[in-house]
């Protein structure tokens, strides 16, 4: 029951992460970029965590702590790259930085 | 409770997949924090009660407010009136709905029916999750207060409004 549940969790992670990158991917706008890459950093931290409740072990969540932490920073300094990127263009959309100024 | 696990990862999966398709970002806000909830939910089945409400406070609490406060500055427009009748229609807010509902159930009949016990019997508590992160990981620790201030200052640094990189001048460069 347990190694089910082990399995299933695996499965769900991996499920997440493939729909967070696909959203990277397929996404223009920096905010659904993003939100993507919380799903990411989340499936993660589902991954560390069901495995350490397989283990019965305390450093699935502990690792999950410190992916929580980096996905604050992360999120915080993406965020006011967004609105940096809005004051400098005007849009959200990722492609109007698409060219160098050489 | 394994029937719990299976709901909460549809929900889950639903949410998400919603997620990454909406238009509107606050719709797509809304469904991430569903998904959020309902990892969580996974979380406490598989007995991590601590990440549990680590998960519901930070990201769906704090992560999230940070997200909403940054599309309310991004959002700059005239068309308030119009919007706001838009976004008060159930299209909006039902699906989220619907799902959260799903989560809340499953919520209270796993507080109700206490002789259900969780599929880990061997439950880690916020307990050992503290003596490990204090014991062994202390260096690691350390780091990730290094982070979240350099974290602090970038996101300071990077979110004046009058830095040499000031709106004035680009915009004036790009409408030109």
């Amino acid at each position: 029951m347990t190694t089910m549940s082990g399995e299933f969790g695996l499965l769900l992670a991996s499920a997440l992460f493939a729909l967070g990158l696909i959203g990277v991917l397929i996404r223009r706008n920096i905010i659904f970029i993003l939100m993507s890459i919380e799903v990411m950093l989340n499936a993660a931290g589902l991954a560390f965590v069901v495995a350490g409740s397989r283990w019965h072990q305390a450093d699935g969540q502990v690792m999950f702590i410190f992916i929580l932490v980096m996905a604050a920073a992360e999120v915080s300094v993406g965020l006011a790259l967004a609105l940096q990127f809005f004051r400098c263009f005007g849009t959200l959309d990722a492609d109007a930085a698409g060219r160098m100024r050489g | 409770m394994n029937a719990m696990l299976y709901i909460s990862g549809f929900v889950a999966m639903i949410s998400t997949l919603m997620v990454i398709t909406r238009k509107n970002a606050v719709h797509a806000l809304l469904y991430l924090i569903v998904s959020l909830l309902a990892v969580a939910l996974i979380f406490f089945v598989l007995g991590a009660p601590f990440v549990a409400a680590l998960e519901v406070i930070i990201y769906a609490g704090a992560i999230m407010v940070l997200f909403i406060f940054v599309i309310m500055m991004l959002n700059v427009n005239i068309e308030s009136a119009q919007q706001e009748r838009q976004w008060m229609s159930p299209a909006g807010w039902v699906g989220p709905a619907c799902l959260s509902a799903v989560l809340l159930g499953e919520l209270i009949y796993a507080m109700t029916n206490s002789s259900i016990r969780l599929i880990n019997v061997s439950m880690v508590g916020p307990k050992q999750v503290g003596i490990s992160l204090f014991g062994p990981y202390l260096i690691a620790v350390e780091l990730a207060s290094m982070l979240l201030l350099s974290g602090l200052i970038g996101a300071t640094h990077l979110g004046r409004r009058n830095g040499r990189n000031g709106d004035g001048k680009n915009r004036e460069r790009r409408n030109s």
